[in-house]
């Protein structure tokens, strides 16, 4: 077990002090600042169409003008994160020759793998955390308000799930790293995964819900049922829509469905808010989905890291 | 005997192709041993599959009776390894590197603070303890290197080619280094290296490895004896005139194995001086003598007969 902590604190060490960090977290830091300004100033100026409930969350969600809100970017930039800080994991060990003299130490190959992934997940949490106390305290200076304790315990979950998602890139990105020798093939590849994901999938959705059934002049309500179907379906293989999905959910306290929903099913419903365990069941699939998807790379690094040959030359 | 390596039928195929080959090897307590050979004859090989970073194809390996590849935990716990063009982490100071391997050996902070300022001390690093290893060149990059090995107090050390790309000083400094280890800390070394001339001053036996084989092994005396056993005397001739019928009336001398020639020198091995005879002989074939030299074999022939034969 030394050896994986003596790899974990060297990593974070190395990852706190690395520029791409300093980058990264002023970027989001200022997103963060900037969207939550914004949309506490909407708040502000109209303050009698805005309800008073989980308003603490709504600024999360919330956009105004012409800014997306917080959420939409994080969705952007989180895998960016995940992707920095894996994807030269274990080639850059290969490239500087420092991974013999590593592995010839008394530790489990699998603490250097292991070590590298906790510290990145470490890393990209206190990221997180401290964007979210920062918007917590310009809140308190701005509107005077204090989240309640059903806000955080929403926030919790949003903030676990953000972790996850971006760590699904960073499962993704130190596979790579052991797949492929350099460095520069594991970040391209990444930033390619990363790009598929993000904007190619929903065109190739769209294509093929409309080959499975076509919308003609004369369409009926289960072609266009049949057709978001199958294009939610197809849209459910990016991580990005699965953690869109699950934090539109857990931040909004009224959402009761995702998707298509017909007007009768929904005239005897009282909109009244969802306890978070009842958010909790709606995106069930999504949060277990995602968290599949992290492990799963991991996994495959895992195998494949174990097995490879470790020859400096 | 208790041998500190010891190794069976050690194989390697990489792709059906050999890189290794029931390789025997015994290293006995506290001994230096020098694992020489040209490049890719499967030296490195062999040292990572000692350490368990290498499946052996077929064979087994035991280092301090610790099987490699059924326990490799507990022949790093004992082995130091020094990798051929070892790298470091740039941004680290010498002194946070070691301090880093130590907390990989699971060695406290505490502990190990004390050991570390001793050893840069030894391999003379104590003055840019603090300095960036980015910073280092080769040569300190490799006694770095050196004490990266020793952080764990091991009883037996590998290096793979510890003086490849280094100054003939830096290289000298680094063997003494070896060899004080080993005598003052009894410390058992392998090294591998394919400059003989540079490590048999400190090797108290080698083995000589081709194309994945052991060819000949023992102390270097030993090896230029063995060489020079099938025929005792090479004569170095100078000629002023040669001709062919002359190489044939040498061959016909009682006692010459063989004669070769290149430009006016000829190159006599025999079993015994023959001297006298063979400069008379060159006389009656009417031409003189210039120079008759009488010649030992050389490291170098023993590296050229080994390695050509295998």
């Amino acid at each position: 077990m030394y050896g994986l902590f003596a790899v974990f604190w060297k990593e974070l060490a190395d990852n706190f002090g690395s520029r791409r960090f300093l980058l990264l977290f002023i970027l989001i830091c200022l997103i963060g600042v900037f969207t939550a300004y914004l949309s506490s100033q909407a708040i502000m100026a109209k303050p009698e169409e805005t309800p008073t409930e989980f308003l603490f969350l709504r600024l999360f969600t919330s956009y105004s003008r012409s800014l997306p809100s917080f959420v939409s970017f994080l969705s952007l930039f989180a895998p960016l994160l995940g992707i920095i800080f894996g994807f030269d994991a274990i080639n850059s060990e290969h490239s500087r020759g420092t991974i013999s003299l590593v592995l010839s130490q008394p530790l489990f190959r699998d603490s250097l793998i292991n070590g590298k992934f906790l510290s990145g997940l470490a890393t990209i949490a206190l990221i997180f955390v401290s964007i979210l106390l920062i918007v917590l305290g310009l809140e308190l200076h701005m509107l005077g308000i204090l989240p309640e304790g059903a806000e955080l315990s929403r926030l919790a979950v949003f903030f676990l799930m953000s972790v996850i998602y971006a760590g699904f890139y960073l499962s993704l990105g130190i596979l790579f790293s052991v797949l492929f020798r350099r460095t520069t093939t594991s970040a391209l590849t990444s930033i390619a995964v990363w790009f598929f994901f993000t904007f190619f999938l929903y065109m190739f959705a769209n294509v093929i819900a409309d080959y499975v059934s076509p919308i003609t002049k004369e369409v009926t309500e289960e072609v266009i049922l049949k057709h978001t179907q199958v294009q939610n379906m197809i849209m459910r293989i990016s991580p990005m829509t699965l953690y869109g999905e699950t934090v539109n959910v857990v931040l909004n306290p009224s959402v009761r469905t995702l998707g298509l929903v017909f007007p009768a099913e929904t005239r005897e419903l009282i909109p009244t808010p969802l306890s978070l365990s009842q958010s909790l069941m709606i995106v069930w699939p999504q949060i277990v989905t995602l968290i599949a998807l992290m492990l799963i790379c991991f996994a495959i690094s895992y195998v494949v890291f174990m097995k490879q040959e470790i020859r400096s030359v | 005997m208790k041998w500190v390596v010891e190794t069976t039928d050690l194989s390697k195929f990489y792709d059906g192709i050999k890189a290794v080959e029931r390789l025997n090897l015994r290293i006995k307590e506290g001994e230096i041993y020098g694992l020489l050979g040209p490049n890719g004859a499967g030296k490195t090989t062999t040292i990572l599959m000692l350490l368990g970073l290498t499946e052996p194809t077929s064979g087994k390996a035991l280092v301090y009776g610790y099987n490699s590849t059924t326990e490799p935990l507990k022949v790093k716990r004992v082995t130091g390894y020094l990798p051929e063009n070892v790298g470091f982490y740039e941004d680290l100071t010498a002194r946070e590197t070691l301090r880093y391997i130590a907390r990989l050996n699971g060695i406290p902070d505490k502990r190990s603070s004390s050991r570390i300022d001793e050893l840069l001390k030894v391999v003379g690093l104590h003055e840019v303890a603090d300095w960036e290893v980015g910073k280092f060149s080769r040569g300190m990059r490799q006694r770095l290197g050196i004490a990266a090995v020793l952080v764990k107090d091991p009883k037996f050390v590998i290096l793979d080619e510890p003086t490849s790309g280094i100054d003939p000083e830096g290289a000298r400094h680094i063997l003494e280094l070896i060899r004080k280890m080993s005598r003052e800390q009894n410390i058992t070394v392998l090294l591998s290296s394919h400059l003989l001339y540079q490590v048999q001053r400190i090797c108290d036996r080698v083995g000589i490895v081709s194309e994945g084989h052991l060819v000949a092994e023992g102390s270097v005396d030993q090896l230029g004896r063995e060489t020079a056993g099938e025929s005792r005397a090479i004569l170095e001739v100078q000629v002023e005139d040669l001709k062919p019928e002359l190489l044939d009336s040498i061959r016909r001398i009682e006692g010459v194995r063989e004669v070769s020639s290149s430009a006016d020198i000829l190159s006599i091995k025999c079993d015994r001086d023959l001297r006298r005879e063979i400069s008379k002989v060159i006389v009656d074939s009417g031409t003189l003598p210039l120079q008759i030299r009488s010649r030992d074999y050389t490291l170098e022939e023993i590296y050229i007969r080994y390695f050509q034969r295998g």
